[in-house]
């Protein structure tokens, strides 16, 4: 599984350009900084109140200083602090170019769920819904089967919504995914050590796949 | 605490026991505990005070935050984002015992925003269909359906800042910042805990965050009194 997420977090990090401002999700996205060459220099914005946000640091670790998870971070030169109302703002209002999110479910046409889970999981909605609703990019990252085998990628979601048609981007361990107008699931791209019978049995919404679909060799 | 006290609004946690009441709405600052006041935290704990009803932008964690007073369960109500980082919240609401209503994250600083600056509310698409939705209005205008989004106001705010004058003007410290000035705005009784109190006059006017005119009592803070989350992680 820890092998999945970082395969999962290396291929989104391809996905950032330079000088995006780009905000991460708790979970698998929190990872994908480390895959990010060190030549592209983008602007973390953290919902908690930073654009800028660096690396954790070494030392003199602030308690007053911390990503959306409470843990320790640094801020890069040129870094601002603003409070939540500015933070949301610049969310909701689509300044944000790039939202990479956790997600439990996708549905073919871009519904995301992935705050709730009744009678199980009840963490929140968080900044989700309002990630969702304004970044000009939205990117899904989600093993692509369950823990029972189950494929995450659905026709309707079964769990409860956090946002319809909203997300542009599916990347799992096996595929990556575009949905071009809140309509069509197109395959782009399948990962090292698959073939599309892998994906095809189980990626419950259907798709149609890409002219130029790339097919990924192990390396 | 400042040597004078011009405006009779330095005090200290004892006379601040007596603002922290049962059934009374409390805004809460901070963000999984960052921005949150330790010693106001105590101080609410201290008081007895039950059957509050929370509104801030978490649960906190068990040890951290508006988290060490929900596991006491007497708060009887919590509006928030989210409640992922404290699971005894969690056990709560499902065992009954705390009515939890969630909100999105900006959308909930917008309400608290919208109380304390004399508006009636906001419409938005956000959320619209989903289980958040819950029985807010619909308004449909211009072909467009919107939820509506009632403004937030408290009893009693408590704010966490990195300095004080005597006045109230407030200067926060970096991501402490958080929802802490729409606290201080849309509560009825505002109460800073501040790192340090300064003399009226020693802060830059164009630093201060919030005006000393939402703020009705000054505390001194005794410090962080909770590990973080990344301190019990590194033992």
């Amino acid at each position: 599984m820890g092998d999945i997420r970082k395969i999962i977090a290396r291929r989104a990090a391809a996905e950032i350009r330079e000088g995006m401002i780009v905000n991460l999700g708790i979970g698998i996205p929190s990872l994908v900084p480390e895959f990010i060459p060190s030549s592209v220099s983008v602007y973390f914005q953290a919902e908690n109140g930073i654009l800028g946000m660096g690396p954790e640091p070494l030392e003199n670790k602030d308690g007053n200083l911390s990503n959306a998870a409470g843990y320790p971070v640094s801020i890069l030169p040129g870094g601002s602090y603003f409070d939540s109302a500015v933070s949301f703002g610049m969310i909701r209002s689509g300044y944000i170019d790039l939202s990479i999110l956790g997600a439990l479910e996708v549905s073919g046409k871009g519904d995301l769920a992935n705050w709730i889970v009744p009678g199980k999981k009840v963490p929140g909605v968080g900044g989700a819904m309002e990630l969702a609703y304004g970044a000009k990019n939205l990117i899904a990252l989600m093993p692509h089967c369950d823990k029972n085998g189950r494929p995450k990628i659905v026709r309707k979601c079964s769990l409860p919504i956090t946002t319809y048609h909203c997300v542009n981007k599916i990347i799992t361990e096996r595929a990556v995914f575009c949905i071009i107008n809140n309509e069509e699931l197109q395959l782009e791209e399948i990962m090292p050590g698959y073939n599309l019978a892998d994906i095809k049995n189980y990626t419950e919404a259907g798709f149609t796949i890409s002219q130029e679909l790339i097919i990924n060799k192990e390396a | 605490m400042a040597e004078k006290n011009t405006f009779n609004k330095c005090t200290d946690y004892k006379r601040i026991k007596s603002f922290f009441r049962d059934d009374m709405k409390l805004l809460f600052g901070g963000f999984g505990g960052v921005g949150t006041p330790p010693g106001l935290i105590d101080c609410l704990i201290d008081s007895g005070a039950k059957n509050v009803h929370l509104i801030g932008n978490d649960a906190g964690f068990p040890w951290i935050g508006i988290g060490k007073f929900i596991v006491l369960e007497r708060a009887a109500t919590l509006i928030a984002s989210h409640i992922g980082s404290n699971p005894v919240a969690g056990d709560l609401m499902n065992k009954g015992k705390l009515k939890i209503e969630f909100s999105p994250q900006g959308i909930l600083v917008e309400r608290i925003r919208s109380g304390g600056t004399g508006l009636d509310g906001f419409l938005t698409e956000i959320g619209l269909g989903t289980e958040l939705a819950y029985d807010k209005p619909v308004i449909e205008l211009k072909n467009k359906r919107y939820l509506y989004e009632s403004p937030i106001k408290a009893d009693v705010g408590i704010v966490y800042a990195r300095k004080a004058d005597e006045f109230g003007n407030l200067v926060f410290d970096k991501t402490a910042r958080n929802n802490n000035p729409y606290v201080a705005m849309a509560s009825k009784v505002t109460i800073v805990e501040a790192e340090e109190i300064v003399p009226v006059g020693n802060l830059d006017p164009e630093e201060i965050i919030v005006p000393g005119i939402y703020v009705d009592h000054i505390v001194t803070s005794t410090g962080i009194n909770w590990k973080w989350i990344w301190e019990t992680l590194e033992k």
